[in-house]
């Protein structure tokens, strides 16, 4: 199952370091979303994914999953989700005011 | 148990949404952001003293013990950098009153800060690498929104790129984060380190702690500091001085605290590649400060030379060495925001950033001309000045560890960040005035936190004593963890 899960995990970082190195500003966002999303399955699965009970005491259950993978998942989707809405507006922002979408047309230097 | 340790992080963030309440009444941001950042001067300074009477604090935060719980944990090196921060926020606070602005300063300009304050105190004394992630977070958020704030053009270019590469080198650290998690199965960065001095940092652990060094290297500018000098040249002088001074370094500190605490059983590898890289970000930073005739772009790159120069002495892991680190880091913020507030203010009087559009300004602006005279001495090292001390303890340290090539390095690129600044000061501050009558732009209210720091510098030169017996017990910490580890563990595991 990590195997798969691993191969997985490669597949996304894959597209994602694609989409990153294109030109449109929106694919280069939705490149980050999706590492972002290889990210927490890479967490996840590093965290072993056994099969086993609920981590609570007075269940009848003698393997318990490891608990804390899930809670840094949890905490790193919110964040990821919080840093990638304001880069999709400031992305937006800056479209309007540059009035590209391009980011060989972010270089600088030609239009100061 | 020490609750002390946890206000550096709530106060500036509970401070801060109070402002956001009261958006109209500037006069309360002004005085609550400066009455947050003394507060948490004088915490520093409380805690200061407890750690030199009994050893490292920590605080269990929600009272579960170390390492199933997220611990705080405070040492004298990241209590020192905190009342650091909190003077220099202090001072680019002062700046901003009379520079930034009503629009910025309207639209939450010192909430942020506040927020950015937050993240970096948390950065610094966080005892978890979890943790270090979500304050990382929280500060880059903060900074994401300082650099864009006001959106004029080259802002909004600049914050792009800045976001972007921040956000990739966020999904790094994550990755690298995991792995580590699969192999030792804690996050508690004392527990890591008995983890790892039980197992022993093999290749594996060795190739894991090279992705923390390139997360933490983009972050502090080390090397890959491709991103930095056009990103730290977008937003106004304040905002531009807090990041130069204090985001860096709280990637020069996570390297220092994870290259220390855990990863220090393979320095013929580990710490030679930082010592390289050090050597590397020097060189390159200093030709880039020696090359650009724009004095942001001088400026910025400065602020690499210095990333490379608090890092040859970490990589030569003498104590000795260590000491230079700890002061030259203290040093490099105080002179880098005085230096950044100092260039802003010159852009200001001038309307130019390109130096050889400047002429004669001592002629208006003696104590300007004499500050950023005293600053770029300090800068480069020259004696009864701050950056002195710092500088030639790295010198010896890394001689002492026989890296002769880093020290000398570290000592030829001093030369040329001495060029680079003079460069500015002859340019704009000697030659003919291109304006005879008295100018229109004035310096009030700018002059004062340039003085403070001005002052600070000189003082941290002359008076090395007094805050040298700290710097001992920095240092020493940093190279001996026993101490970090049995406060957090509390001698059990």
């Amino acid at each position: 199952m990590e195997t798969c899960m691993s191969i997985v995990v490669g597949i996304l970082f894959a597209i994602g370091t694609y989409l990153i190195l294109s030109k449109n500003i929106l694919r280069i966002i939705l490149g980050i979303s999706i590492i972002g999303h290889g990210v927490n399955l890479l967490l996840l699965t590093m965290g072993g994914l056994k099969k086993g009970g609920p981590p609570l005491l007075g269940l009848k259950e003698t393997t318990f999953v490891d608990s804390l993978p899930q809670a840094l998942l949890l905490t790193a989707i919110v964040i990821n989700f919080a840093t990638t809405a304001l880069f999709l507006v400031l992305s937006y922002r800056a479209n309007k005011v540059l009035g590209t979408d391009d980011v060989e047309q972010l270089r600088g230097y030609g239009n100061e | 148990m020490n609750n002390l340790l946890v206000l550096p992080i709530a106060v500036p963030v509970i401070v801060g949404m109070v402002m956001v309440i009261f958006r109209n009444i500037l006069w309360l941001h002004r005085l609550l952001s400066l009455l947050t950042t003394a507060f948490i001067g004088i915490v520093a300074v409380c805690l200061m003293d407890q750690i030199k009477l009994t050893g490292v604090q920590a605080l269990y935060l929600g009272g579960w013990k170390a390492p199933f719980g997220i611990t705080l944990a405070a040492d004298m090196f990241a209590v020192l950098l905190v009342l650091v921060t909190a003077i220099v926020t202090f001072c680019c606070l002062c700046y901003a009153f009379s520079s930034l602005g009503m629009e910025r300063e309207k639209y939450y300009f010192y909430p942020l800060t506040l927020f950015l304050l937050a993240g970096v105190n948390g950065s610094f004394l966080t005892g978890d690498i979890f943790n270090l992630f979500v304050c990382f977070e929280v500060m880059l958020v903060a900074s994401y929104v300082l650099i864009s704030l006001g959106g004029t053009k080259i802002q909004l270019r600049e914050s792009v790129k800045y976001i972007l590469i921040n956000m990739i080198t966020s999904s790094l650290f994550l990755v690298a984060i995991a792995y580590l998690y699969a192999m030792l199965g804690t996050l508690n960065l004392a527990h890591l380190s008995v983890r790892v001095a039980a197992a022993g940092q093999d290749g594996l652990l060795t190739a894991v702690s090279f992705l923390f060094l390139i997360v933490f290297s983009i972050k502090a500018g080390l090397f890959l500091f491709f991103w930095l000098p056009d990103s730290y040249s977008a937003p106004p002088t304040a905002i531009a001085a807090i990041f130069a001074s204090l985001l860096t370094k709280v990637g020069v500190y996570a390297i220092i605290r994870m290259f220390s605490l855990v990863f220090y059983h393979d320095l013929s590898v580990t710490h030679l590649f930082i010592g390289i890289l050090a050597a590397v970000s020097m060189v390159l930073g200093a030709m880039g400060a020696v090359a650009y005739w724009d004095l942001k772009k001088i400026l910025t790159y400065n602020v690499v030379v210095g990333v490379g120069f608090i890092l040859a002495g970490f990589a030569s892991f003498s104590l000795v060495g260590m000491r230079g680190t700890v002061y030259y880091l203290i040093h490099d913020m105080i002179v880098k925001a005085l230096l950044f507030l100092l260039g802003g203010t010159i852009i200001h009087l001038t309307s130019t950033t390109k130096i050889k559009e400047m002429s004669g300004l001592i002629r208006l602006h003696p104590q300007l001309g004499w500050m950023f005279f005293v600053a770029a001495l300090s800068l480069s090292g020259i004696p009864p000045l701050s950056g002195f001390i710092g500088k030639i303890f790295i010198t010896k340290g890394t001689f002492q560890s026989e890296y002769f090539w880093l020290g000398s390095i570290g000592l030829l690129t001093s030369l040329m960040v001495l060029y680079s600044v003079m460069k500015i000061f002859m340019n704009a501050f000697w030659g003919p005035a291109l304006t005879e009558e008295t100018e229109k732009v004035t310096t009030d209210g700018l002059l004062l936190p340039i003085a403070i720091l001005t002052a600070l510098t000189i003082a941290l030169g002359l008076g090395a004593e007094v805050i040298h017996e700290y710097v001992d017990i920095a240092a020493a910490g940093l190279l001996d963890s026993q101490g970090y580890i049995d406060a957090v563990l509390g001698g059990k595991l």
